[in-house]
């Protein structure tokens, strides 16, 4: 959709404390009421992002980086200094961050079960279309009649949503959450989108392209960690990876115009 | 018809962006004085000044940047890849001078890094520079690791912390004035502004009005890189401190005093005035929450607030004047109707 959210890895954050606290107050609480709770609270902080996205007409980019640091400071001011700890979350609860399924790891299967929702959802459905439509030009969307505000605001909160998900996935797979939880990791998303060949300007790219674009992402950072590269080599290469992805994505597309344009021609 | 405007209309006309800034600043000023006994006194006005001055000077070339339609987000890594370069310069015992020099060369190769990959990949600079921001610090960090360089010689410290003779304005500060008076007659008295305004208003009309729009963008990105390592380098003396974490997140808040001093996110409009006016507002509010004991996290909230804020306002501030001006398009439409119909 042409559009931005950086704020995710502080929803992440304020979810996975969130659910953690939910767990010391109320000891017996199910583990799904928990899940449920941090995507509802996820939803509520996108739908912040929604509204002044798309009916106060902030760009996105200025919004989520303001979001960004008003949610983690809300987070940091919410915690002061306190932790969830391990001790304090349910065995079965922190089970979903380890244990498997099929010998795969249920954290996985939960990636794949949104992956396959997601993708037939954007391939299949008229909303999904429309999201590409909006991205390839906003313009030509409005005059087909798409429903602009409402489409963006979903997006955002869905965004906001998944995100109280992760967050509460990320404590059950850390089980010990501060107010540092999940900092930065918009970095990684945003990579990882890019490298999965969804086209920053919009319009191209596929759900499967992002999760595999993680996937390349974290086997890449894993290498460097077996190689003994230092950590913080880490960011440095994230920074590179993009900007190679966004490069490499604009050249191809250079390249097809050129090819087009002689293929037109040659007619 | 144009005599008859009703006053609503004008009014709204003459809301200017800049006086309503140096109200609100008035009474920040008027407030933080009723607040707190410490606020107006002039070892305070030193400590607010020295307080944002990085962040100020950041915001000079970034809002020129923004003129143009485009953005930097690199600027806060810049700083600290310059702050840590000179602070490990300094421990490989390479005299401070020297390495002041290498720090506002590597500012001028990271801004023309940037530039390249916008201008000859014609990629958006807001991705490219999301890139540079993790790729600059994870070069700073690279450098630096988690070490820290402390022991800066005094006379450069002196720099960094002393103020200007017989008055309480500090060295940096100063520079910052300068600095801002030198983008205040470039932006607003060469043709090379009006050229900024006119690739912010229309890039492709300004493109076959003969522009070097490449030229131009590389330059401005590359002043970027140079004014960040400055501010990079006024950080280090200032805190006598060289990390790799050092500024992190601070081009939120030279984003937010951009967007606040009434530069458009689309492009085209803003001025140095307006910019220099949100900085010292921002740094007043800063400084007062701080003598209030309010906490870092609180200022965090408040600085992404801003951001928001002074986005969503400006854009109030035109849907209302737009509703004002349909308003009164119908009501003439109304009376000329009415005249006809008399007739």
């Amino acid at each position: 959709m042409r559009q931005i959210d950086l704020s995710i890895s502080s929803i992440v954050g304020i979810t996975a404390f969130f659910s953690g606290t939910l767990f010391v107050n109320h000891p017996a609480i199910p583990s799904v009421v928990v899940v449920l709770l941090a995507v509802l609270a996820g939803l509520l902080l996108g739908a912040v992002n929604a509204a002044l996205i798309a009916w106060g007409k902030i760009p996105s980019l200025i919004t989520t980086l303001g979001t960004l640091y008003i949610f983690r400071g809300a987070n940091y001011a919410w915690v002061h200094g306190r932790q969830v700890n391990a001790v304090n979350v349910p065995g079965s609860f922190l089970a979903i961050g380890t244990s498997t399924f099929a010998g795969i790891p249920i954290l996985t299967w939960i990636v794949l079960i949104l992956l396959v929702v997601f993708s037939i959802g954007l391939r299949q459905y008229r909303a999904g279309r429309e999201f590409y439509a909006i991205g390839s030009n906003l313009n030509a969307a409005v005059l087909a009649g798409i429903n602009v505000s409402r489409l963006l605001a979903t997006g955002f909160i869905i965004s906001g949503a998944i995100a109280g998900l992760a967050g509460a996935l990320w404590l059950a797979r850390f089980g010990t959450v501060d107010a540092t939880a999940a900092e930065g990791i918009e970095l990684t998303v945003i990579t990882s989108t890019v490298v999965g060949g969804v086209a920053i300007t919009g319009g191209v790219g596929t759900v499967v392209g992002a999760v595999l674009g993680a996937l390349l992402l974290s086997v890449f950072s894993s290498t460097l960690v077996f190689l003994r590269v230092p950590s913080f080599w880490q960011q440095a290469f994230q920074g590179a990876m993009l900007l190679l992805a966004i490069a490499v994505d604009a050249y191809l597309a250079y390249r097809h115009a050129l090819r087009s344009r002689v293929k037109w021609s040659r007619v | 018809m144009r005599e008859s405007q009703p006053n609503t209309r004008r009014l709204a006309g003459r809301v200017n962006w800049e006086a309503l800034l140096a109200l609100l600043l008035l009474i920040a000023v008027v407030g933080g004085t009723l607040l707190n006994k410490d606020f107006l006194t002039t070892d305070n006005w030193a400590n607010l000044l020295a307080n944002f001055v990085e962040i100020a000077l950041m915001a000079l070339p970034l809002s020129l940047i923004v003129i143009t339609g485009e953005i930097d987000l690199s600027v806060a890594s810049m700083l600290g890849l310059s702050s840590s370069l000179l602070g490990l310069l300094w421990d490989a015992k390479v005299a401070v001078a020297l390495g002041i020099v290498v720090c506002l060369l590597v500012g001028a190769l990271c801004g023309a890094l940037n530039g390249f990959l916008i201008v000859r990949f014609r990629l958006p600079s807001l991705a490219v520079t999301i890139g540079t921001l993790a790729l600059f610090r994870g070069f700073a960090y690279i450098l630096l690791g988690d070490k820290a360089v402390a022991d800066f010689p005094p006379e450069y410290i002196a720099f960094g912390i002393g103020v200007v003779p017989y008055t309480f304005i500090p060295v940096p500060f100063a520079l910052f004035i300068i600095l801002a008076l030198v983008f205040w007659v470039v932006l607003h008295h060469t043709t090379l502004g009006r050229s900024l305004y006119a690739i912010g208003g229309n890039q492709t009309a300004a493109l076959f009005s003969g522009i070097n729009l490449s030229r131009l963008k590389m330059l401005l990105f590359v002043t970027s890189g140079i004014i960040s390592a400055l501010a990079g380098i006024v950080f280090t003396f200032r805190f006598s401190s060289s990390r790799a974490d050092n500024g992190t997140g601070f081009e939120l808040s030279a984003i937010a005093a951009v967007f606040l001093g009434g530069v458009t996110v689309q492009g085209g409009k803003g001025t140095v005035t307006g910019v220099v006016l949100s900085l010292l507002l921002i740094g007043i509010i800063n400084n007062v929450l701080t003598l209030a004991d309010v906490s870092n996290e609180i200022l965090r909230i408040v600085t992404g607030s801003l951001l928001i804020v002074s986005v969503l306002l400006p854009n109030i501030i035109a849907s209302t004047r737009e509703r004002l001006r349909l308003m009164q398009r119908q009501k003439e439409i109304a009376n000329l109707s009415a005249a006809s119909v008399s007739k």
